[in-house]
């Protein structure tokens, strides 16, 4: 059985790629009863946006030539 | 056809009745729970496998009863093997973990955070991004730049930072585990007396 390291490895790595049938499934059972797993779940997809709009002010900031 | 009429809501309501079942002949939690999720995977790989005349659940515990035979035939036959627990830090890096305690489980961890959306909002908020995205070590930093601020797919990463995939999750695991924590010592603890401002 999986335990909060190796689900929030998952997590992450759904970020990054498209988890198995199995991986997903063990996510989402495990985050059903997990709080902090889903609040790692919800804050690294928050994280994902932040670094985006970051990027994009960054980009209004510094590259306004293009 | 049959296909759609299994949700995995469908089958989560049926999981508490399968776990109970495992758990009877099991006797062990965490066997009992891997047996009810490779139920519920085979369930979902085969949902054509379901005539419909038995009932969902009925035809469930006869997947989890193959499933619990399996497990008597292997501890049988592995009775010998010990379990391996952990994943090889073949990375230089062997630091201890910090953010989890030996058996995996949370070492603090990931509290709720209040309104993140509004975060976004605030010229404060993106001064402690920025901080907290510099106070990554280099590595890590220039890995999970490559991949959200540049947006380059894991493998464009991989080739980029001359990294194995494997050390990619890992890195890209850590990198995610520290800006979390950072922003929230720094920001989502501490915004309190602001937020009853705003």
């Amino acid at each position: 059985m999986r335990n909060c390291r190796d689900i929030s490895a998952l997590v992450s790595q759904g970020l990054d790629k498209k988890l198995s049938l199995r991986e997903r499934l063990a996510v989402w059972l495990h985050v059903m009863m997990c709080n902090r797993c889903r609040n790692f779940q919800k804050q690294t997809q928050f994280i994902r946006k932040a670094a985006r709009h970051y990027t994009d002010d960054l980009q209004s900031r510094l590259g306004k030539k293009s | 056809m049959t296909d759609t009429l299994f949700t995995e809501q469908t089958l989560a309501e049926q999981r508490p009745v399968l776990f109970r079942y495992a758990l009877l002949q099991l006797r062990d939690n965490e066997l009992a729970d891997d047996a009810v999720q490779e139920t519920l995977l085979a369930a979902l790989q085969s949902a054509s496998g379901f005539e419909g005349k038995a009932g969902v659940r009925t035809w469930l515990i006869g997947i989890l009863k193959h499933k619990i035979a399996d497990h008597w035939r292997r501890s049988a036959r592995e009775a010998s093997v010990p379990e391996f627990t952990q994943t090889n830090e073949d990375d230089g890096e062997t630091e201890q973990d910090e953010f989890f305690m030996s058996n995996g489980h949370w070492n603090g961890g990931p509290k709720a955070w209040a309104d993140p959306e509004a975060a976004l909002k605030q010229q404060e908020f993106w001064t402690i991004y920025e901080t907290c995205q510099n106070n990554l070590p280099p590595k890590m930093a220039k890995v999970f730049m490559l991949r959200e601020l540049v947006g380059l797919e894991a493998n464009e990463v991989c080739r980029e930072a001359g990294l194995s995939e494997a050390n990619y999750w890992v890195t890209m695991h850590r990198a995610r585990l520290r800006l979390r924590e950072c922003l929230e010592i720094r920001w989502f603890n501490n915004t309190k007396k602001e937020k009853l401002h705003a």
